[in-house]
């Protein structure tokens, strides 16, 4: 984040200004990939006046950086209405999301046109037979990178966002170097997430810890290894006021049926723009304002953890592994992986090995024991 | 006399924080801030007004400072904005053009 971004981000914080806001247009997709989260069924997405209508409060509440995202964003129609709407009438910083697999030379110079701070595409590996069985749709890499090529002949700016998952695991080195030849940055994110509806079967796409280790020690990847995989120095007290992330204090998520969420990766409603304005819900919901007072010092197991500063600790994971205040196990092994040391919550779980298979049968009239913790 | 007129450039991305603008440039998405004197010059920049209006109106009136000088401040402060492709600037009335066209 630059210097004046961040400067501004403390000012919204202070201010209780929602800065950011990532907004999926639909969760219909013209890919099927395997490890994606979403139910791509339509369910009552908004309409463009909704949108539009979100659009007003949102600017009106100072929201400058707009996400726009899905499913896949050109599925809609009135996408570059949208799109125009938010960039010419309301002057919304817009970041985009899309597999690309619709843009052509009409719409990549049309997005020229109208003017986007950047174009992430999902790229998960250079090689066709890879990629494409990540998306099940044959010949997508091959659009996605003609696609990022016209985009780019616009002159404008083009991230690779890869995921990393047992299936690819060999070629992030390839797609970093196709985007160094292609003069694009590149992301590589270690994280697969449960699906929206707590589903957690696809987490068994994600790579093992021993993997995760190799990953955070390629210099090519990560800079200094030493510096990135060095043992956290002992947390301070007064470090333990600090927020847990931006999720809910200067930025959320609104699906395409107008449910608000802190985040994206945070599936908690908090309210809908449907039956409320945007801000009486960034300001008044009670689920908003929960997630808004948890500090670190709050977290049960984390916030005496030894990555508890240092951690990429994700509150959405944590909540969809049933406690917004616990860890999130994912993150835990991140941790372990770069440093070597196991987190509070890897420990605590080893101390309690009797736990983690307990079938018994519960007495009559008593709560159901759980099975599995 | 000053005839100069300004106004927004549309291709930019654009929002008030606590009585300042942020403001990205669309040329290069650079991120500028304005203070409180420059957010007056933005928000009146509708292309009609001549500067030496706005700054009579809107700046003289909210600080105190001497006319001539605030007027030269301005044309230096809106000269200096259309170098970053934030407003732009003309000697004759400037029409918005809201569906975003820009000559770069």
């Amino acid at each position: 984040m630059s210097g004046l971004l961040e400067e501004m981000t403390e000012k919204a914080l202070a201010k209780n200004v929602p800065l950011s806001v990532q907004l999926d247009l639909t969760y219909r997709c013209n890919e099927r990939c395997v490890h994606c989260y979403l139910d791509h069924d339509d369910h009552g997405e908004m309409t463009t006046a909704e949108i539009k209508g979100l659009l007003d409060q949102m600017a009106d509440a100072g929201v400058f950086i707009l996400t726009l995202s899905g499913g896949e964003i050109f599925l809609r129609k009135d996408f570059f209405e949208i799109l125009e709407y938010a960039r010419f009438r309301r002057q919304f910083c817009v970041k985009l999301k899309t597999n690309a697999i619709m843009i052509r030379e009409r719409e990549a110079a049309r997005l020229r046109e109208i003017g986007v701070e950047s174009i992430q595409i999902s790229i998960y590996s250079h090689r066709p037979e890879v990629h494409d069985a990540i998306t099940l749709v044959p010949g997508s890499l091959q659009r996605s990178l003609d696609a990022a090529r016209f985009l780019k002949s616009q002159g404008l700016r083009v991230i690779f966002a890869n995921v990393l998952m047992v299936q690819n695991l060999q070629d992030y080195p390839g797609v970093r170097a196709l985007a160094d030849e292609m003069g694009i940055e590149c992301t590589l994110d270690p994280t697969v997430t449960p699906m929206m509806d707590g589903d957690r079967s696809i987490l068994r796409l994600g790579v093992d810890t021993k993997t995760l280790r190799q990953v955070f020690r390629d210099q090519e990847l990560i800079g200094d290894a030493d510096e990135f995989c060095a043992i956290p120095d002992p947390v301070e007290s007064s470090a333990l006021s600090a927020l847990p992330c931006s999720a809910g204090h200067t930025a959320c998520y609104v699906s395409p049926y107008g449910d608000v969420y802190p985040c994206v990766q945070f599936p908690l409603v908090t309210g809908n723009v449907r039956k409320e304005r945007f801000l009486d819900i960034w300001r008044d919901s009670e689920r908003m304002r929960e997630v808004r007072a948890i500090r670190l010092r709050d977290l049960t197991t984390c916030s005496s953890c030894t990555h508890a500063t240092s951690c990429t600790r994700c509150p959405g994971l944590a909540f969809m592994e049933g406690n917004m205040r616990g860890p999130s196990t994912q993150d835990c092994e991140k941790s372990f992986a770069r440093t070597g040391i196991p987190s509070a919550n890897m420990l605590a779980k080893k101390q309690r090995p009797q736990d983690l298979v307990q079938i018994r049968v519960a007495p009559a009239q008593s709560q159901p024991t759980r099975a599995i913790m | 006399m000053s005839s100069l007129y300004v106004a927004r450039n549309p291709r930019v991305a654009a929002r008030g924080l606590d009585g300042e603008m942020m403001i990205m440039s669309g040329r290069d998405s650079t991120l500028f801030t304005l203070n409180k004197t420059a957010t007056i010059l933005w928000q009146s920049a509708d292309g009609a007004t001549p500067l030496k209006e706005i700054v009579e109106s809107k700046i003289c009136s909210e600080f105190e400072v001497e006319p001539a000088e605030a007027l030269r401040d301005a044309e230096t402060l809106a000269r200096e904005l259309a170098n970053h492709g934030i407003l732009q600037v003309s000697e004759q009335p400037i029409a918005q053009n809201l569906s975003g066209g820009e000559s770069q």
